[in-house]
């Protein structure tokens, strides 16, 4: 008691009113449901934007280090041509969603490309991970690359195609060397969800905020959100550890 | 090819391989053969263009020009199914290069079972089996990393037995190896040597050479210089250049 004395009166007072803030920021009209609906759409945005980037990103990455691997020794022809192709597209791909704002990609995407839609879930989980796929391209080309072309080399020399080589050999060891930065990217993922209320879509950032817009209080349901996206992060950093964990045993 | 008597296994004819447009001329005009059964040991100074001659025989390496038949295949010609080639072709390389993420009996059964379509009970004893005849039957569960390198280049060579090539390309197999390992992998191609397999081995071991090869390739500046038995090669070489480099070597 002596040291609440010291305390601010505001702060004194705040406290008083814990039970009561709490009542009317969570209890009251079951306010608490729009935290709890929000965060269902963070996760089913996040989860199916994460699959979405994942399946992107993996196809661009091979095909931007197919092209930087074996463009030289390549025969002129049809095969050639197209493969330029596709990587100058890839190219452009990264450039725009990489140089862009999320915010502004996401917006797009709901009142320009897709602005007859009125599924907002399904927009921005396109968005998201049409923008996921890109920084996952990289990750894992970086990934690939790091892998010796001795690795490369051994699995052709055995009759494995190019095909066959990546997905016995290269990915599967460029995947566990990637796996903290791509871990990263899906808690940034997770994270750029917020700014969904852009297009009104209730997430669970937005959830908090209209919490916060009707009862004039902003402190109880937005440190309750930021606590609950803390909770998630730990959660997975910890998975994540976990696994790579195993990975290494496998080796050492 | 009908005359089945004069078709060699490996037929290299006036074989190129050029860099920044003919600057530098890593092959310049190679015509080999390889008959069943040979060791063809290949020598020289580094930069010879040995190493790019073997790795040209699977295709790791594409030449410029000129031909290379296998089994009567042209395998530079772009209707050759190379991967088909590549299953009868093992190699070993200088920095073994087994999967890491994979245990030894994975790294040996996943070839086979992938390509040729044993089933893994097949596969398994197979490798087994040559697991046993390199001495290293424990290791099978074993991830590379937990082995010397001595051991990794053994399991490297049979791994590459485990598709039954008809050739076996070897590398500098024992370059990056710990001098006091070189014997263990030596003995192993001998035997294999011994047993009839085709070899062939890009290799600074002269003493391995001197014993085991049908036939010595010493080349220098992407070309053939001598071409002939060990015995006259290290016996009494009247070659200039190879006499400078084998005084260097030995």
């Amino acid at each position: 008691m002596y040291l609440l004395l010291l305390l601010p009166d505001w702060l004194q007072k705040w406290l008083d009113d814990i039970g009561e803030q709490f009542i009317l920021n969570f209890v009251k009209d079951d306010r608490y449901m729009y935290i709890v609906k929000g965060l269902g759409t963070t996760l089913e945005v996040t989860f199916f934007a994460v699959l979405l980037g994942i399946a992107l990103g993996v196809i661009c990455a091979i095909i931007r280090s197919t092209y930087d691997k074996c463009i030289t020794d390549m025969r002129r022809g049809v095969g050639k041509v197209v493969l330029s192709f596709t990587n100058a597209l890839i190219n452009l791909y990264l450039t725009v969603i990489r140089g862009t704002p999320v915010v502004v990609q996401l917006m797009i995407a709901y009142f320009v490309i897709f602005s007859s839609s009125k599924n907002k879930v399904l927009v921005a989980i396109l968005a998201f991970g049409i923008n996921s796929g890109a920084y996952v391209a990289e990750i894992i080309r970086s990934g690939i690359m790091s892998i010796d072309n001795g690795q490369f080399e051994a699995g052709r020399s055995l009759g494995f195609n190019y095909v066959q080589t990546m997905a016995y050999i290269v990915i599967p060891q460029a995947f566990k060397n990637v796996l903290p930065a791509l871990a990263n990217e899906f808690i940034v993922l997770l994270k750029e969800t917020s700014v969904s209320g852009y297009i009104g879509l209730e997430d669970m950032t937005k959830g908090g905020d209209i919490i916060r817009s009707r009862t004039y209080s902003a402190f109880m349901p937005l440190l309750a959100v930021a606590a609950i996206y803390l909770i998630i992060v730990i959660f997975f950093s910890k998975l994540v550890s976990l696994l790579e964990r195993r990975l290494r045993n496998s080796e050492r | 090819m009908s005359d089945n008597d004069t078709q060699h296994l490996i037929q290299v004819n006036d074989l190129k391989k050029y860099y920044n447009g003919g600057d530098i001329k890593a092959l310049d005009g190679v015509t080999l053969n390889i008959d069943k059964g040979e060791v063809v040991v290949i020598i020289g100074p580094s930069g010879s263009g040995k190493s790019t001659l073997l790795r040209s025989l699977n295709l790791l390496e594409r030449p410029t020009s000129g031909s290379i038949f296998f089994e009567g295949v042209d395998i530079t010609s772009p209707k050759t199914n190379i991967n088909k080639l590549r299953m009868k072709m093992g190699m070993v390389f200088q920095h073994f290069n087994l999967f890491p993420h994979m245990t030894i009996l994975q790294n040996m059964v996943i070839a086979p079972k992938k390509l040729l379509g044993m089933n893994a009970e097949e596969a398994e004893k197979k490798a087994r089996e040559l697991l046993g005849k390199v001495a290293l039957s424990d290791r099978a569960d074993a991830y590379p990393n937990q082995l010397s390198g001595g051991q990794k280049q053994r399991i490297a060579i049979v791994r590459a037995l485990c598709m039954s090539p008809d050739v076996l390309l070897f590398d500098e197999p024992t370059s990056a190896l710990d001098p006091e390992m070189v014997g263990e992998v030596l003995d192993v191609m001998k035997d294999l040597a011994r047993e009839g397999m085709t070899m062939a081995v890009v290799t600074h071991e002269m003493g391995f050479a001197r014993e085991v090869a049908s036939r010595v390739i010493f080349m220098d500046a992407g070309k053939i210089v001598v071409e002939d038995t060990p015995e006259n090669i290290f016996g009494n070489p009247e070659n200039e250049r190879l006499r400078t480099f084998l005084a260097k070597v030995l």
